[in-house]
């Protein structure tokens, strides 16, 4: 009964993966029919010290970082917040929830076609608009996806857009699952509203956060469509990511190898943040 | 009444009765605001997607108009009309055939999926066979393992098949997290229940499909779910794989669409609006499924 699923998976994950850190230690062209030199850590080395490749794969983790940086605690906090608005007694929450929430359905090429008309440079794009009528004209239009400064942080904040609501649901259930009795208790105990925040909802969500955060650092690690759509990694490797990278090196310089360098890489480090949030997570188990 | 009269701290609970209106006014306005805020941050998420609709309907030129884009007004399903009439011959793709591929490989990678990765959960949390461990430790294993560190070897090995159906669904159908999902939920069923279907002397795929499948539903459902939302998104592996217009799902074809100048932004909304319509209702529908479904992978960790 195990036998399709084990070969999908051995075929289509466990192989590829071999054949990823096999790749990476040849020099595999696409448009190449020379036989594939073994190249042993060159790879590695062109991408992590060289010169000629590193600027460019630096760039591109750097910003991955930057990203995670940035994304994680806001995104997390911005959710944090929507859940606990959520969570109280209101007359149409659930109308409400389906709003926040509805970004994550959207398919990401489509999110990023639509914000493509908010950031647009002239003044008719929706955020050149908005600011020109809250400055009283005072502001002039920008580039947003067009220069260096701005191109990151657009992508990031259509990122959180898109991104919160799918953070919001996951704490919304971790509220619900902290027993009123401890609210009762507290309030019992004379706390206020922030103290009960303090002692009763941070400490009853901890795990809930840590997995939250966690998995956004990993996501923001495979950070891919948006700027594929919006900015090709540009201007000047503004917003190039590991896997933008691995993917136009793949694809556009046909050099197999060097992308699969890049993409055992990026394992790497997804690996050792699952690993840290296993950690976190039992750690805590043990504590309580 | 003569409980009441009993109790002398009774009248000392009672607030004087010039305070009340206050109280009252003061809820009511809290209430008032928090619907304000609350009104305010929908409008922040919906405001996109309101955009896309209206823009939809409205004369390309008029589309991108800072926030007077917000504003229907020459209204016309002429944008519909255009989609079609632009994608109209195999250079270009027809749209239908655009939304065929992402309905067909959806389906497949949804329904497969659910058949092939709930069978192998089975058989690893309630059958017993040699090498059983082992698959158990690789499929935990690959749960880690993100799709993008696998895609360029992916690529490469799956080149002569670039430009087909089944290279946008086959390799996705076994999922090792879907595995997971069904998995830790059958683990969890009691043993007694399989008994009386294996003293009738059913096989375990009998028993599979006649008992553990009916009550595990929930479980169904949230995979379904998860691989649907994936599914209909997917787009860094069809960039790799498809540049064929004839087999380009959805995601890839938009994408593709508005990329190309001149930009007709009313044409582009309309084939946003027709691409996400058929998600929207039936997340509409199943709306609390899919909340609970998000929230489940949450409670995993």
């Amino acid at each position: 009964m195990a036998l399709p699923a084990v070969t999908g998976l051995v075929l289509f994950a466990a192989l590829p993966f071999t054949m990823a850190i096999g790749l990476s230690l040849f020099n595999v062209r696409l448009d190449s029919f020379r036989p594939p030199d073994f190249m042993a850590l060159e790879q590695y080395r062109r991408i992590l010290v060289s010169p000629e490749f590193s600027g460019d794969f630096y760039r591109a983790l750097g910003n991955n970082v930057l990203f995670a940086a940035v994304i994680v605690p806001v995104q997390t906090v911005a959710a944090l917040a929507l859940a606990l608005l959520l969570n109280r007694p209101l007359r149409g929450m659930p109308v409400f929830r389906t709003f926040f929430f509805m970004p994550v359905v959207f398919p990401m090429a489509l999110i990023a076609t639509v914000w493509r008309l908010f950031f647009d440079p002239g003044p008719d794009g929706i955020l050149n608009a908005v600011l020109g009528a809250a400055s009283f004209g005072l502001f002039s239009p920008h580039d947003w996806l067009g220069e260096a400064g701005t191109a990151m942080p657009s992508i990031m904040l259509l990122s959180l857009w898109q991104g919160v609501g799918f953070q919001m649901v996951i704490l919304l259930a971790g509220l619900q699952g902290i027993p009123d009795q401890l609210y009762e208790a507290a309030e019992v105990d004379g706390a206020g509203r922030w103290q009960r925040f303090r002692a009763v909802t941070l400490p009853g969500l901890r795990n809930t956060l840590v997995f939250v955060a966690l998995v956004t650092t990993i996501l923001s690690f495979r950070l891919f469509d948006q700027v594929y759509i919006l900015t090709r990694g540009g201007p000047d490797g503004a917003t190039s990511t590991v896997m933008h990278l691995a993917v136009t090196t793949a694809f556009a310089e046909s050099n197999v190898s060097r992308a699969a360098s890049m993409t055992v890489v990026l394992f790497v480090v997804v690996l050792g943040l699952t690993l840290l949030q296993r950690r976190l997570v039992t750690q805590e188990r043990e504590i309580s | 009444m003569t409980v009441l009269a009993d109790r002398p701290t009774a009248p000392a609970r009672v607030r004087p009765p010039h305070r009340r209106p206050a109280r009252r006014r003061r809820a009511f306005l809290r209430r008032a605001l928090d619907h304000f805020l609350m009104g305010a941050v929908t409008l922040v998420f919906a405001s996109p997607i309101l955009y896309m609709f209206v823009g939809s309907l409205k004369p390309d030129d008029q589309v991108l108009d800072g926030l007077g884009g917000f504003v229907p007004s020459n209204l016309s399903l002429d944008n519909y009309a255009d989609v079609f009439a632009t994608f109209d011959d195999p250079s270009t793709g027809y749209f239908l055939d655009f939304l065929g591929t992402s309905v067909i490989v959806t389906g497949v990678v949804v329904l497969a999926g659910l058949a092939v990765n709930s069978m192998a959960a089975y058989a690893l949390a309630r059958l017993r066979w040699r090498g059983r461990d082992a698959v158990l430790i690789l499929v935990l294993a690959l749960v880690v393992l993100p799709f993008e560190a696998i895609a360029v070897p992916l690529f490469y090995l799956l080149n002569d098949f670039r430009n087909t159906l089944a290279v946008q669904s086959v390799p996705l159908i076994a999922n090792a997290f879907s595995v997971f999902l069904f998995y830790s939920f059958f683990l969890k069923i009691p043993k007694e229940i399989e008994e009386a279907g294996r003293m009738d002397g059913a096989g375990p795929l009998r028993i599979f499909v006649r008992i553990i499948v009916p009550m595990s539903k929930p479980v169904f459902a949230t995979v379904a779910i998860l691989s649907f939302l994936t599914q209909w998104g997917m787009f860094l592996w069809p960039v790799l794989m498809v540049s064929d217009p004839a087999v380009r799902p959805l995601p890839l074809a938009i994408s593709v669409y508005q990329g190309q100048p001149p930009f007709q932004w009313g044409d582009i909304m309309a084939f946003g609006v027709m691409m996400v319509l058929p998600m929207l209702v039936v997340f509409l529908v199943f709306q609390r499924w899919f909340v609970q479904s998000v929230a489940s992978t949450g409670l995993k960790g």
